[in-house]
């Protein structure tokens, strides 16, 4: 497989929130607004790269009947340092996405990326499967924030762009789940076509 | 691919990894411990100086942990010259809609509210985020009020306070933490020995 394709596969083919429809739970709980969604989506796409480089590397020399629960520390390790990192760096995304944050180490993208490829493949491949499942990620995770926000607050990225008030149900879980059902569905169209 | 199992190799490899981790973790800690205390000290300072008037001490170093009702707030001196000029208390609600509201409530030395501040709150955005003065003006109610004859609590319950339409939870919240602060200013008044 190309390396271009490994990036690109994680994107369309096996989109991990449309089609492999993996990590709902930080999918619909951070889509309030589009730079939320961005946000996570950029912090998952981190710790997918890093942890599945590191995974790739140390995959030999982990006995098979304990690389579930080192998968796990290596990953924990990396979401730590990124909370750390927005804590101190960027403390008002830190609020907003505070609580997932940790929630990326048990998130199943990551740990199932760690075991379906980089456990199999080469450092350089499973880096790259990281940053295209993440890419992939961040793209259904700002997408649906837009058009949360966009139906919910009449708001791109935060900027005012439809005066008076916007179908609040969008912001909340309902809208969540109703904007994540039509996304897929309008998603799966696309990449059939 | 991986290695075969055995008792000894699965315990080595995972106390590696959890020591190669911890060593990790330890030293971006200590690279980001100070701007991480320094965010939080922003932040704090930033809701002091708009609930209090102009003060030239440090409140933040200055603040005590104080026990109403069973329930711990944070009191934030501030004086200027050396005389009071007033004081914030921090107080943490749990009646909030969406989990725990903090609030900071200034108070001048002779019991007016001279402002308060919503530090964190996890309310329905565009119902029980109109607590944030920059969304609704709901919070600008207390300001300058005396609470001996401004009732700390909504007009459905009795009280003086208008609630956010279809946010009675979280107006009520509020007017409980605003409340549970003024008990606190009450009680530290009464241990200085100061007239009600």
């Amino acid at each position: 497989m190309s390396k271009w394709k490994i990036i690109t596969k994680g994107i369309i083919k096996e989109n991990p929130t449309f089609v492999l429809v993996l990590g709902m739970c930080p999918t619909l709980g951070t889509t309030t607004s589009a730079i939320n969604g961005m946000g996570m989506g950029l912090a998952t796409t981190f710790v997918l790269m890093l942890s599945n480089y590191v995974i790739s590397l140390i995959a030999g020399l982990i006995p098979s009947k304990v690389r579930i629960p080192a998968f796990v520390v290596v990953i924990a390790i990396f979401v730590t340092v990124v909370q750390l990192v927005m804590q101190a760096y960027v403390p008002s995304l830190y609020e907003t996405l505070g609580l997932f944050i940790p929630l990326i180490v048990v998130n199943c993208i990551v740990l199932g990326r760690a075991e379906a490829f980089a456990s199999k493949n080469k450092p350089v491949d499973s880096f790259l499967d990281g940053l295209g499942s993440g890419l992939g990620f961040t793209l259904a995770l700002t997408v649906l924030g837009m058009v949360r926000e966009l139906l919910g607050a009449g708001s791109f990225f935060g900027w005012k762009i439809i005066p008076g008030d916007a179908i609040l149900i969008f912001i909340l879980a309902p809208g969540a789940f109703l904007a994540l059902g039509y996304l897929m569905v309008l998603f799966n169209r696309i990449k059939k076509a | 691919m991986a290695r075969e199992s055995n008792f000894k190799n699965m315990v080595l490899t995972l106390l590696i990894i959890c020591f190669a981790g911890s060593a990790i973790l330890g030293g971006v800690y200590l690279i980001t411990s100070a701007p991480i205390t320094a965010a939080q000290l922003a932040k704090v300072n930033t809701a002091l100086s708009g609930v209090l008037p102009a003060f030239d001490n440090e409140p933040f170093e200055e603040a005590y942990d104080l026990e109403v009702d069973g329930q711990t707030v944070k009191m934030y001196p501030a004086t200027l010259d050396g005389t009071p000029v007033g004081i914030a208390v921090e107080v943490i609600t749990a009646k909030g809609f969406g989990g725990p509201i903090q609030v900071m409530v200034g108070f001048l030395p002779e019991g007016t509210i001279y402002n308060t501040a919503l530090v964190l709150h996890s309310e329905t955005p565009g119902l029980g985020d109109k607590l944030d003065p920059v969304k609704s003006d709901f919070s600008l109610q207390f300001k300058g009020k005396k609470p001996g004859n401004f009732k700390l609590a909504v007009k459905q319950d009795g009280g003086s306070v208008d609630a956010i339409t279809a946010a009675t939870i979280s107006s009520r919240a509020f007017c409980d933490a605003v409340d549970l602060a003024y008990k606190a200013f009450k009680k530290i008044r009464f241990e200085e020995g100061g007239q009600s």
